[in-house]
């Protein structure tokens, strides 16, 4: 963050040594600086070895993250951190999360992200941060070479995503790496004293002694700290003892972004620097015929028009002349065998895939329980129902964009991306260069959401500025944004249920087009009897990506409202129904009541109006969210969401409610609006016209219940989204008996009967 | 060339008068905490003063401000640097996630209570509906120029 500077990358010599053995939780080492700095460092490896990891993890099965702790003989102590800060405050909750364990005043602590992955990864950054000078002191090295090793082993690593910062970055690397850290400040403390470490207590960055009165700063004991070995499994405090997790602190990246100051890749400037605008073939997969190059460099301003292969580029002195020239173009691109396809034509094709295995194909198992063939054959009754949810796009506030300069055999890149060191890897393998040469400048992201993980935006700014010679800033239009994304798929969905008499499930196979992460996605939470959740993928030409909380959302609708339509049948309410089917499932049951109580399930509501209730886990954390519509005027008004969650607990109570409004927002947008669909091969819509998003005027009143108990921490960025679309749909079932079984809910005309 | 006043220092812009004010700002001026997010007044993330009013620059041509008072985000502070009662109650009440519809949604609360000093809920639809938060912190924003209302 901050100011663009040039650095460059010291090519510094790489330390390579085999890598250790490593603890469960973590490898420690730590040691004293020149100058009398004591630094700790952890390396993590992930206990948990979700699916949304698998496919990163390094050669023994398992990922690597790391972070580094500096306490400065003035007191201060400083902590890196392999994370992006989109707004959903992983500084500020990484940093309480070390400051908890650690005792450090939280004035007095600086959280920084990793500059650029490799550089941290090689310890450039990091020795640079550490030590000012090039040499790597022999006591991180360990932790250095192994962690890093496998990250640039791991090269692909999504590192900020998943919901997985707080759950791994903070549990395994910053609580332990301050415990460690305070460990060696006491013990050298009591050596130093000569008194029992017992008797020592630590507070605010100092330690005290309370027989003799005396107190010093933790910085004075840094050299006697280093002589220690760390414990690899340092005491951590119990969540009762916790001063700052749990508390609500400002967050840090706040001030900033009210006073214009926080920089945005979009706002990176370089000497010399261009502007270019870029139209891609809107049929996926076609190529540029005729780039029209004479009509482009006739627009004032224009310097040169370029035929990428897949695109088309315009340089020009401004963006918006670029754009101009572009918007002016008849660009041709070739044919494809998509040009014809529409969005009937790709479900038709996901039926007919689906058909395949009614018919007795293959499909792809993904859970399995109980004996479903004889579950079905007790069963009194079978219910079926199928689902459908369209494309999504992303639809980040910041347009795509990125600043690339090429020369020397180097490459600077000034971007926002989710994935730092994966973005320079694409640009060091598109350059056929070694990752040292190419420098990335991450900045703010103007919203990630899952599309700021992938690499094409940054790579085509790179290959625009080696073909053109000039420093670039190459900025997509929306309508290009919009266009041109990696979208949530469009999914088919088929469930076949048997029922007992009482209207309970006891038998459930549901087969679905599309499978990413995580795989939990597609397991009801309920007791279901025997199940199957398989799927079959669903042949078509438009790319995908995670979208936020990826699977969860297509499954949280199918899901929760083909057990709301169970409960109908049943002729149950949607909340008593739901109870019934998580018996013996306390810490759900709990969530679910906690949210019908805040939602006021049983409330009397003025006619027209009407609640619905959902429940998903997702990310390690339990939501439950009670929506209430008031569908009076014939469209839908969403009044209010309540939303209860428990993710153990909230680091950052207040950043935790935000990232559930955000969740609950994000999800319910795509509800009532959210559709993109495929004419003649491409992407129909392009803007906010025809793209819609919730606004000041229809958004809902939203109030969050944190649930605390004593499971294991959960994610915040996602786990709000999944519920609120069948809470929506429930909700307008309830209010007008009409069972919306594919979306968006604006294709409905609620004016009708039927 | 094009003169306008920005932040109250008079420029001299060499750009066509067609180019919309956004770009102006943005890389003539180097203010870019206006942001471009939609260029079709859609979304509200470049909204600017002009001569007190909000507008959106991407989709205002250079030519519509000759002459005219232009203020953008970093133009709201106090002289000496104190946040203007919008920015802080941002601040106060944790507005921003990502931030970058922010300045735009700042520069429309401000018209707003610069118009209409105590906004009922009604006021605040109906001049906030034009600015998108794709991180949703509606009701954030919402609360946050009601207690600017009563600093």
């Amino acid at each position: 963050m901050g100011k663009q500077v040039l650095d460059g990358t010291p090519a510094g010599k790489k330390p390579r040594s085999k890598a250790q053995k490593w603890s469960r939780r973590g490898f420690i080492t730590a040691g004293v600086l020149a100058g009398g700095a004591l630094v700790v460092g952890v390396a993590i490896r992930p206990g948990h070895r979700g699916p949304k990891l698998a496919k990163y993890v390094a050669d023994d099965g398992e990922t690597v993250l790391a972070t580094f702790v500096k306490i400065a003989p003035d007191n201060t102590v400083t902590a890196i951190v392999p994370h992006v800060e989109m707004g959903q405050g992983v500084l500020t909750a990484l940093g309480a999360m070390l400051a908890e364990e650690m005792d450090v005043d939280w004035e007095k602590l600086d959280v920084i992200e990793a500059p650029a992955e490799k550089d941290y990864a090689s310890f450039v950054a990091g020795r640079e941060f550490m030590l000012g000078d090039k040499k790597v002191p022999g006591f991180v090295q360990d932790t250095i070479n192994g962690a890093f090793m496998k990250l640039t082993g791991a090269i692909n690593l999504q590192i900020t995503g998943g919901s997985l910062s707080v759950r791994y970055t903070g549990a395994g690397g910053m609580q332990i790496a301050g415990a460690a850290a305070r460990d060696l400040i006491v013990e050298a403390a009591a050596k130093i004293w000569d008194v029992p470490a017992k008797s020592l207590r630590t507070q605010k960055s100092r330690v005290y002694h309370h027989a003799s009165g005396r107190s010093a700063p933790y910085a004075d004991f840094a050299v006697e700290a280093g002589k220690h070995k760390p414990s690899s499994r340092p005491k951590l405090k119990s969540r009762k003892d916790y001063n700052l997790m749990g508390t609500s602190l400002p967050r840090r990246d706040i001030p900033a972004k009210v006073d214009g100051t926080a920089n945005f890749g979009i706002d990176a400037v370089i000497p010399g620097m261009k502007y270019a605008a870029v139209k891609a073939a809107p049929v996926f997969g076609a190529s540029v015929v005729n780039a029209d190059t004479i009509t482009g460099k006739a627009m004032p301003g224009v310097i040169d028009v370029l035929n990428m292969g897949s695109y088309v580029a315009v340089i020009a002195d401004g963006w918006w002349a670029a754009q101009q020239a572009i918007d002016a173009m008849d660009i041709k691109f070739s044919k494809t065998d998509s040009d014809a396809v529409s969005q009937a034509d790709i479900f038709a094709g996901y039926d007919k895939a689906l058909d395949d295995v009614a018919a007795g194909g293959k499909s792809k198992s993904l859970h399995k329980s109980g004996n479903l063939k004889k579950a079905f054959e007790g069963a009194s009754e079978i219910f079926k129902a199928r689902y459908s949810v369209p494309y999504l796009a992303h639809a980040c506030m910041e347009p795509m964009n990125a600043t690339a300069w090429v020369r020397d055999g180097k490459c600077d890149v000034w971007t926002g991306t989710q994935n730092p060191l994966g973005t320079r890897a694409a640009v060091a393998k598109i350059l056929d260069t070694d990752l040292d040469n190419v420098t990335l400048h991450n900045q703010f992201l103007g919203g990630g959401f899952g599309r700021r993980a992938m690499t094409d935006y940054f790579v085509q700014a790179v290959e625009v500025a080696q073909k053109s010679g000039h420093p670039v800033k190459l900025i997509w239009s929306r309508e290009e944004s919009t266009q041109h994304d990696f979208y949530r798929p469009a999914v088919a969905s088929r469930f076949k249920i048997g029922l007992n008499e009482a209207g309970l499930p006891v038998a459930w196979d549901h087969i679905f087009t599309h499978k990413m992460d995580p795989v939990e996605s597609s397991l009801p939470c309920y007791n279901v009897g025997a199940l199957k959740a398989h799927y079959v993928d669903g042949p078509a030409h438009v790319p995908l990506g995670p979208w936020r909380s990826v699977d969860h959302t297509q499954h949280g609708f199918f899901i929760e409202s083909v057990v709301d339509e169970l409960a109908a049948k049943a002729g149950m309410d949607g909340y008593a129904y739901r109870r019934k089917l998580l018996a013996g499932k306390p810490r759900f049951l709990n969530v679910l009541d906690r949210a019908a109580k805040l939602g006021k399930w049983d409330e009397k509501l003025p006619a027209g109006q009407a609640k619905g209730i959902a429940i998903m886990e997702s990310f390690g954390t339990i939501v439950a969210e009670v929506l209430t519509v008031d569908m009076s005027e014939g469209t839908p008004k969403v009044l209010h969401v309540a939303c209860a969650a428990d993710a153990g607990m909230a680091v950052n109570p207040d950043g935790f409610k935000a990232q559930m409004e955000s969740g609950i927002i994000y999800g319910l947008t795509a509800a009532l609006f959210g559709k993109i669909s495929i004419g003649d091969g491409a992407v129909m819509q392009s803007n906010f016209h025809d793209y819609e998003m919730i606004r000041m005027d229809n958004a809902p009143e939203i109030d969050v219940d944190i649930v605390i108990t004593d499971a294991k921490l959960g994610g915040a960025g996602e786990p709000g989204t999944p519920p609120v679309t069948p809470a929506l749909t429930n909700a307008i079932f309830n209010a007008t008996g009409k069972r919306l079984r594919s979306l968006p809910v604006s294709d409905f005309d609620f004016t009708k009967t039927g | 060339m094009v003169a306008l006043i920005v932040n109250g220092t008079p420029q001299t812009i060499d750009m066509d008068s067609d180019t919309p004010l956004l770009w102006a700002v943005r890389e003539k001026l180097g203010l870019s905490g206006t942001k471009f997010g939609c260029g079709a007044g859609l979304c509200g993330a470049c909204t600017v003063h002009v001569n007190g009013q909000p507008v959106r620059s991407c989709s205002t041509p250079l030519s519509a401000a000759e002459g005219l008072d232009v203020t953008t985000i970093e133009g709201l502070a106090g002289a000496d640097g104190r946040l203007h009662k919008v920015q802080q109650a941002w601040v106060d009440h944790q507005v921003p996630q990502c931030g970058y519809c922010q300045s735009g949604q700042i520069m429309s609360a401000v018209a707003l209570l610069n118009d209409t000093p105590d906004p009922s809920d009604a006021d605040i639809d109906a001049a906030m509906r034009g600015n998108i938060c794709r991180c949703g912190m509606y009701s954030r924003i919402r609360a946050a120029i009601k207690s600017a209302a009563k600093a």
